[in-house]
């Protein structure tokens, strides 16, 4: 994989994507340390909908910054394809990022004041599309999330749903091999939660989208087709999720 | 990428156009101050220059005394006709010869009165001076030789007290004199100095000495000297003269001075000079006060917007793009700033010239130079918050709120 790449293309299902081999994260040193993360060993295949759940301090949260490149294991490693992360500069990283990733946050993190079409446009300025580009992109990516028609609404005259629609749009727009979900329904009402797991539910199905979403809803967890565990910085349980919702 | 740079902080400006224009503000004072205090400044130069140019060029004042001025000794010896006489007649090299006295009087016309400036001299002094009578007559020797009652007046003194009507030929009231109009100055506006040289009025010498002061003095004596010739020989001719003239043994000091009216004139030049350049020092030093400005607006600005910058790194912004954007918001702000700060410079120069009555002269050097170094600042104050924004982690940026 070449990290200055263009276009991610359509992945295949069954190839594996990510893989954690024995990752570790510390916080801190001596006596003040934390062990967030110990010993972890994870394989995701391109166009898995994986479901992450955990209590609070069981390395949910670490484990989801290690796999968006944002942080790095202590020890272990952390291959992306076949690009060990833990080796790469912070610029590499954010490259990576640019190119293969989407992330969806619980709290939307969009850019107050600017449209929704802008906040989606982001992503491919950083990439240097050409205005026309990035503008039919934004477009078709906002069409995908069913907001056709509210390219012009700032953040603030957007509902909670909507915001997290915009920003699933600004994960996909740049068709990246995996989405990154972070509690992305924490702050919705059941109605509106379960519409963006559809969403992304369809964006797997559909599109073929490797999902990793992180929730402690065992509600939205059941939209995941596999559902793995944590606890106090392992993997407690990772099984398949048979059950029909 | 710089182009990319560009499109994402004019959108952030637009997003915050209230707190950009305060950012801008230090840089549009500063640089309208610079740019309208150096074209102020190169006016009045200009201003200087060009009366100092009107004054008539060699000119020499020759007045009694140690010093030219106020605060004489007491006991001064003034000059008689025959001083100014002396000098025309023994000294080569000059081209013309003034005695002049004057009195400060009201001059009543109708129910009119204006209270100027009465000068006693001969035809000489409009030659001397560099004047030229616009309408009328000069002198006539006999009005001269007999100290005849007529006058000629300036443009300020036709004004003030006949506005409309034609002064030619009419009588004007001076003290007891009643003397008659017959000729009028051609204005010539303010002087270096600063006062008006058109509020006079010119009488023969003797009219004034046996009419008006009562005495045979003369207070001054002034000199112009040959175009070519040298003014320090004149000088030193005359300085030689009047010492023989006035018995002064080798021991004494001079009891009268002799001036050349080109150094004042290069003196106040400098002083122009010297305060142009004072008052934009004080105006270039609220440019950097903008640029502080700029800085801790850009600072604050990146405490603030922690959380967006956490968001351009997680999406995949480079170290180096966030530090471009911040960068290149500063510029595109004091830029801004600096554009702004030239329209309102170019205008209140406009007016101030007006105001002040100096001409107003654009100086586009300066101009240029005000916007580069507005931009300058940008960059200068703008790259250290730009440097604290680009190296932020992106997950505790995230976590900010």
């Amino acid at each position: 994989m070449k990290i200055d790449g263009g276009e991610n293309t359509q992945s295949k299902s069954g190839r594996r994507l990510i893989e954690f081999r024995g990752v570790t994260k510390i916080y801190g040193e001596g006596h003040s340390s934390m062990e967030a993360l110990r010993g972890v060993d994870l394989r995701v295949d391109e166009g898995e909908f994986v479901a992450i759940m955990g209590p609070s301090g069981s390395g949910k949260s670490t484990c989801m910054n290690i796999l968006g490149c944002l942080d790095t294991p202590t020890a272990g490693t952390y291959m992306f394809t076949d690009v060990e992360v833990g080796k790469l500069t912070r610029d590499q990283r954010a490259l990576l990022r640019r190119h293969y990733q989407g992330f969806v946050f619980q709290g939307y993190n969009l850019l107050n004041r600017t449209s929704a079409l802008e906040n989606v446009e982001l992503p491919l300025i950083y990439r240097g599309a050409p205005a026309g580009e990035r503008r039919t992109r934004a477009l078709e990516a906002l069409e995908t999330v069913g907001l056709k028609g509210w390219e012009s609404h700032t953040p603030g005259e957007l509902s909670g749903g909507e915001q997290q629609r915009v920003a699933i749009a600004r994960a996909i727009v740049t068709g990246p091999a995996v989405l990154l979900a972070d509690e992305p329904t924490g702050n919705l009402d059941t109605a509106r939660s379960r519409e963006i797991m559809e969403l992304l539910t369809s964006l797997n199905y559909n599109r073929g989208i490797t999902i990793i979403m992180v929730t402690h809803e065992p509600d939205m967890a059941a939209y995941g087709k596999r559902i793995i565990r944590f606890r106090d910085g392992l993997i407690a349980s990772d099984e398949q999720n048979e059950g029909d919702r | 990428m710089l182009w990319n740079a560009i499109l994402l902080s004019l959108r952030e400006i637009r997003r915050n156009v209230l707190r950009s224009f305060l950012t801008t503000l230090g840089i549009v004072i500063g640089v309208g101050a610079v740019i309208t205090m150096v074209t102020i400044g190169g006016g009045a130069t200009a201003q200087v220059r060009e009366q100092i140019a009107s004054m008539g060029s060699n000119l020499l004042m020759v007045s009694p005394g140690k010093r030219l001025g106020p605060g004489q000794a007491s006991g001064t010896v003034p000059f008689k006709v025959s001083d100014a006489e002396a000098i025309a007649g023994n000294i080569s090299s000059v081209d013309a010869v003034a005695p002049v006295s004057s009195q400060s009087v009201k001059a009543i016309f109708g129910n009119q009165n204006w209270s100027t400036m009465v000068t006693g001299s001969d035809n000489q002094y409009f030659r001397v001076t560099n004047r030229s009578i616009g309408a009328g007559r000069p002198f006539s020797e006999s009005e001269l030789r007999s100290g005849a009652a007529v006058c000629i007046i300036g443009e300020t003194v036709r004004r003030k007290l006949f506005g409309g009507q034609d002064p030619m030929g009419e009588r004007i009231r001076l003290q007891k004199l009643s003397c008659e109009v017959i000729g009028l100055l051609e204005g010539k506006g303010q002087s270096t100095m600063g006062t008006d040289q058109d509020d006079i009025v010119v009488l023969p010498l003797v009219t004034l000495q046996r009419r008006i002061a009562g005495n045979q003095d003369v207070a001054l004596i002034q000199v112009s000297v040959r175009q070519g010739a040298s003014t320090e020989k004149v000088q030193q001719d005359i300085e030689r003269l009047l010492r023989e003239r006035r018995h002064l043994s080798p021991s004494d000091d001079n009891n009268f001075n002799v001036m050349d009216m080109k150094e004042i004139a290069k003196m106040l030049t400098g002083t122009t000079q010297l305060l142009t350049a004072l008052l934009t020092a004080v105006a270039a030093v609220s440019l950097l006060v903008g640029g502080i400005g700029i800085m801790n607006i850009m600072l604050v600005s990146v405490t603030e917007r922690t959380r967006e910058i956490g968001i351009r790194l997680a999406i995949g912004a480079l170290e180096r793009e966030v530090l471009m954007q911040f960068l290149v918001e500063a510029v595109v702000l004091s830029s801004l700033g600096g554009l702004i700060g030239i329209v309102l410079a170019l205008i209140s120069s406009v007016w101030l010239a007006a105001v002040l009555r100096v001409p107003f002269i654009f100086n586009a050097g300066i101009v240029l130079i005000a916007f580069l170094f507005s931009a300058a600042v940008g960059v200068i104050f703008g790259y250290f918050p730009a440097i604290k924004a680009a190296r932020l982690d992106p997950i505790e940026a995230l976590r900010h709120e």
